[in-house]
């Protein structure tokens, strides 16, 4: 089907697609075919982007955090892919971990919180299960709350760890500048087919735990190619935040980042 | 999934632009591209307008199809599935989406069998 023969308005004909809706609904009887046209009902037209809010409060995120000079990455993975640990390892690589932020938004928080304070980052929490509904991702609105509480002067550097997932992040745009994905090799090669929408959402895979790979029968050519069918302009970056190996790549990368502000959505 | 906390965005939309007025349904259009559940969607949406002024109106999601444009040849190709984006017509492997990310709300139709004095009060 191509793009222009699309009608505007399918909702009525049902040809395969997918009506959400139960058919049995009592307000069938009076909808008719559910166009609404021919009931003589009202009908709104509205076209608002349901994402509409949260894009808006990420451009302003973004703004806030260029005028402040602050290079922002959102990091997403699956849980217990390594974010925590490439983030400590990280700040005790870098030159001045105390002009790096965190914002932490996985649903362990605290002891997250914690090991990266101890390596010396400005953390601000946000415990997404308090308050604001346990949620499966990070927002703009939340990371704005969590801005607040940092002294934005004082960084270079912001890492947002969002929640460990590897659906929803995808889905919102937190006003950072780059998205990077960990993406551990105990996961196996075919995710970025199986999470097309987050593997096309970043601008670098950061391939973890290389350490592992004499156990394991990770194909990393593999994993490389799926990686390509979904989004051929990622970056890739092989590391181990356990050893350490390839980190010096990755500081390359953030310096490089530094340099060139341009900014990227989602 | 997010599913909830999408439906909670819809009903602030809806309840701005509907006003006093009682709605009978929200129309949307998803892209497949966008990770919502149909299924999910209409079930948060009783969740999150039961006992409010928008409760009892329906939820009805059109899914969009993925559709990517070839930078070779300008033809459209239909992505099914996996998303490998590959143009059926030349086979380059250069194809910009062109459908499938929309996710928004289209229309509400109101209901005027029901007196809006009658509607909940939230
Ligand atoms: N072998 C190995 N284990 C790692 C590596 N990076 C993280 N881990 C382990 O993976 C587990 C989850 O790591 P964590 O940083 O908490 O993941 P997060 O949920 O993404 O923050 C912990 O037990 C880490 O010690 C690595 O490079 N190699
Ligand atoms: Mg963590
Ligand atoms: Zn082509």
């Amino acid at each position: 089907m191509g793009r222009f023969h699309r009608h505007d308005d399918e909702t009525g004909h049902g040809h395969g697609h997918g009506h959400g809706h139960d058919h049995d609904h009592p307000h069938d009887e009076h909808l008719g075919d559910h166009s609404g046209y021919e009931t003589g009902a009202d009908r709104i037209v509205v076209l608002e982007r349901i994402f509409d809010e949260n894009d808006r409060r990420a451009a302003e995120n973004r703004r806030v955090l260029d005028d402040a000079g602050v290079l922002t990455i959102n990091l997403m993975s699956s849980p217990g892919a390594g974010k925590t640990t490439l983030l400590e390892r990280t700040l005790r690589t870098l030159p001045a971990p105390e002009r790096v932020g965190v914002i932490e938004g996985d649903i362990e928080t605290s002891i997250d919180a914690d090991r990266l304070a101890a390596a010396g980052a400005r953390v601000s929490l946000l415990n997404t299960a308090d308050g604001f509904g346990g949620e499966c991702h990070l927002d703009a609105p939340m990371v704005a709350d969590a801005l607040g509480r940092l002294d934005l002067d004082g960084l270079d550097v912001l890492f947002v760890e969002n929640v460990g997932n590897l659906v929803c992040p995808a889905e919102f745009d937190v006003g950072a500048h780059r998205s990077v994905m960990i993406y551990a090799i105990t996961e196996g090669e075919e995710k970025p087919l199986k999470y097309p929408v987050m593997f096309r959402a970043v601008d670098v895979v950061l391939v973890n735990k290389l350490d592992l790979l004499p156990h394991l029968d990770f194909d990393l050519d593999l994993f490389r190619a799926n990686l390509a069918t979904v989004n051929p302009g990622a970056e890739v970056i092989e590391l181990s935040a356990r050893s350490g190996e390839g980190l010096e790549q990755w500081t390359r990368w953030i310096d490089a980042a530094r340099s060139q502000p341009a900014t990227s959505g989602a | 999934m997010h599913e909830l906390s999408l439906c909670r965005t819809i009903h602030q939309v809806v309840e701005k632009a509907a006003g006093d007025r009682k709605v009978a349904a929200v129309h949307l259009k998803v892209g497949k591209l966008r990770q919502v559940i149909p299924g999910t969607l209409t079930y948060c949406w009783g969740l999150v307008s039961a006992d409010g002024p928008l409760a009892g109106s329906q939820l009805v999601v059109e899914s969009v199809s993925v559709v990517g444009s070839c930078r070779s040849c300008g033809r459209d190709t239909e992505v099914e599935q996996v998303l490998v984006l590959v143009c059926a017509h030349c086979g380059a492997a250069a194809l910009d989406i062109v459908s499938g990310e929309e996710f928004l709300i289209t229309t509400i139709d109101l209901d005027d069998r029901t007196p809006a004095a009658r509607r909940p009060v939230s």
